[in-house]
């Protein structure tokens, strides 16, 4: 019987010729990504309690990004935990400040198309990007894969969302996220696994990718997968890593998934969000009148090299608007140093921004205060409910990172295609 | 723990998110603080009223959005018995058996009010409300899973596995804990 990419994955890691949507299986797991908030801090003790250690430290990867960096009392303890960790296990790998998890990842080279994984975290979906069927669990579910390498799922349905033609200018993988939020409501993806296919996605390359699959969490679905190709594979050994044989993990021609939705590419106009969710999406011309704060550059969703190549695209030669901070936060150091080497982050520095550390920093809201009460912000991040970004009277505007520019040297939300 | 729960309905609308349960200006905090903000930014009054054996009821999307765990066991540690919704977040739905929440899709939560005494039994589905004398159903949780929140959820549940030395080899979680689970 053919099967759709997800089940191929899902059938090899349960050890199956053959899966069927809806069934129960249990799965091997390749690899399991952890960070320090619910990571070693939680976990620790629960594996205590079964008196065993990581099933496998070799597909443990641990990263540091939620309480980077540590500035009271309880971060720093958590970050002590967390090194603690690191030094009692020989895992796979374990990186302290270098950028946020779903971008190190496959920065470090640990993905791999085919690979079944299970991450700490809800943006987990983000590793789908490179063919993997990546998702995220809690802590207690991530204690119990440490200690036993294995987690049970309800094969998922695949709902196929296909973007035909090219994707005008201004118009990036946020859009196209924010779009379906729009269209389809955060529970469109009904914990299956989402497919992105089409010459639109395949035009993309790997860090938009990783925007459409990262978001796939706000679009409710379990997995966002996209078909590897040798965009893939140049990614993968950039990152020092072998991507091995990509051509087995694509659908079956005649695969049957259970929803297949299509859109224009081209008819696409840059979206927002308003306040306080991502389903709140319409094209950014109805939100003109919308002043601006605070502009916001950062996550793991929206300030990647290629996200801040876009902020600077709009902000070469401009200013941010008086009264309006612009604050980055580049999602990994590599990013950042990449940014510093082709002129980047000048641009961005002249334009007014403030650089952030390389970590989730506001996007998580875990350190409270970074915006003023009432404060408006638009902001590259996934999600805008109410308090995300510490202060539960800010109104959270979501956008892309040529949205964030255009809107920060305006002062209000602004089309960036006007500045293009 | 019982399966069977009893208590007043706190009803919520569509899309009760994460940060709205456990919000994270207080992630670092142990649960005990977390818990004193749940709900705190739709319904101030929520953690004061809430009591032991309490219901929340709600409409499509309960828990969606981050994966982390302070979302149900701030309910936990408030002392919610069950929450019924339409839907809900996949992780969070997850995260909550594992805690050992019972958690219950129910179309018919209209049938429910503010302040209504309702009586909730997760292993058939049925819920009584009291105070209006109605009957209405929820999908049952399969026995693999009830008994897993019976155990107290998956860490207890697990532990008593490891006791018995029975969690290595290839028989799998799926043998250890059952052989059904309810798509979420
Ligand atoms: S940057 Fe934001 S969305 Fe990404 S992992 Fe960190 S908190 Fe989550």
């Amino acid at each position: 019987m053919p099967m759709t990419l997800a089940e191929k994955i899902v059938a090899r890691a349960a050890g199956r010729s053959q899966v069927v949507p809806g069934e129960i299986v249990t799965c091997a797991v390749d690899l399991a990504m952890i960070h320090d908030s619910g990571g070693p801090r939680r976990v620790v003790p629960i594996l205590k309690r079964f008196g065993v250690g990581l099933w496998d430290p070799k597909k443990v990867v641990l990263i540091s990004d939620h309480y980077i960096p540590a500035n009271d009392e309880e971060t720093r303890r958590i970050g002590e935990v967390t090194r603690k960790f690191a030094a009692e296990n020989a895992l796979a790998g374990f990186y302290d400040g270098e950028g946020i998890c779903h971008v190190v990842l496959p920065e470090r080279g640990h993905l791999k198309p085919g690979m079944f994984v299970v991450g700490g975290d809800s943006h987990s979906p983000t590793g789908g990007a490179f063919g993997a069927y990546m998702f995220g669990v809690g802590a207690t579910e991530m204690a119990g894969v440490l200690a036993t390498g294995e987690i049970w799922l309800a094969v998922p349905e695949t709902i196929e969302i296909e973007w035909l033609g090219r994707f005008g200018s201004g118009v990036v993988a946020k859009d196209v996220m924010l779009y379906l939020c729009g269209q389809l409501g955060m529970e469109g993806g009904r914990s299956q696994a989402v497919h992105f296919r089409g010459e639109a996605i395949r035009s993309l390359d790997m860090q938009e990718r990783m925007t459409l699959s990262n978001m796939t969490a706000e679009l409710g679905g379990q997995a966002g997968l996209v078909d590897p190709d040798e965009t893939t594979t140049a990614f993968i050994r950039a990152a020092g890593a072998e991507p091995g044989d990509i051509a087995q993990w694509r659908s079956d021609p005649d695969s049957a998934p259970s929803e297949r939705h299509r859109y224009d590419a081209a008819a696409l106009a840059p979206q927002v969000a308003a306040p306080h969710s991502p389903a709140n999406a319409a094209p950014v011309g109805e939100f003109g009148s919308v002043a601006i704060d605070v502009a916001h550059v950062g996550a793991c969703t929206g300030a990647k090299i290629v996200d801040l190549r876009m902020a600077a695209r709009v902000l070469k030669g401009r200013k941010v608007a008086p009264g309006v901070s612009l604050l980055v936060a580049p999602a990994s150091r590599r990013d950042q140093e990449a940014a510093a080497c082709d002129g980047t982050l000048q641009i961005l520095v002249d334009a007014g921004a403030k650089l952030l550390p390389n970590a989730c920093g506001m996007c998580a809201g875990y350190g409270g205060g970074e915006l003023d009460e009432n404060a408006t912000c638009v902001s590259s991040i996934a999600r805008n409910f109410k308090g995300r970004m510490g202060t539960a009277s800010a109104r959270i505007y979501l956008g892309s990172p040529y949205t964030v520019a255009a809107s920060a040297v305006r002062g209000r939300i602004t089309d960036p295609r006007e500045m293009l | 723990m019982t399966q069977t729960n009893h208590g007043r309905a706190f009803v919520f609308g569509d899309g009760i998110d994460t940060d709205v349960l456990a919000p994270g200006l207080y992630m670092k905090y142990p649960i005990a603080t977390i818990a004193q903000h749940c709900l705190e930014s739709i319904d101030p009054d929520f953690v004061k009223n809430v009591r032991t054996g309490d219901v929340v009821v709600a409409g499509m999307g309960f828990g969606i959005g981050s994966s982390r765990e302070q979302a149900p066991e701030a309910l936990k540690h408030l002392g919610v018995a069950a929450v019924l919704a339409r839907s809900f977040g996949g992780i969070f739905y997850r995260n909550a058996l594992n805690l050992g929440l019972p958690v219950l899709v129910c179309d018919a939560v209209d049938g429910i009010g503010a302040g209504d005494l309702v009586h909730v039994d997760a292993a058939t589905g049925v819920i009584d409300n009291q105070t209006r004398g109605t009957r209405l159903s929820a999908k049952p949780l399969p026995p693999f899973l009830l008994a897993m929140i019976h155990d107290g959820g998956l860490v207890p549940h697990l532990e008593k596995r490891f006791a018995q030395g029975r969690v290595t080899g290839s028989s799998g979680i799926q043998d250890r804990l059952g052989s059904t689970i309810p798509i979420p």
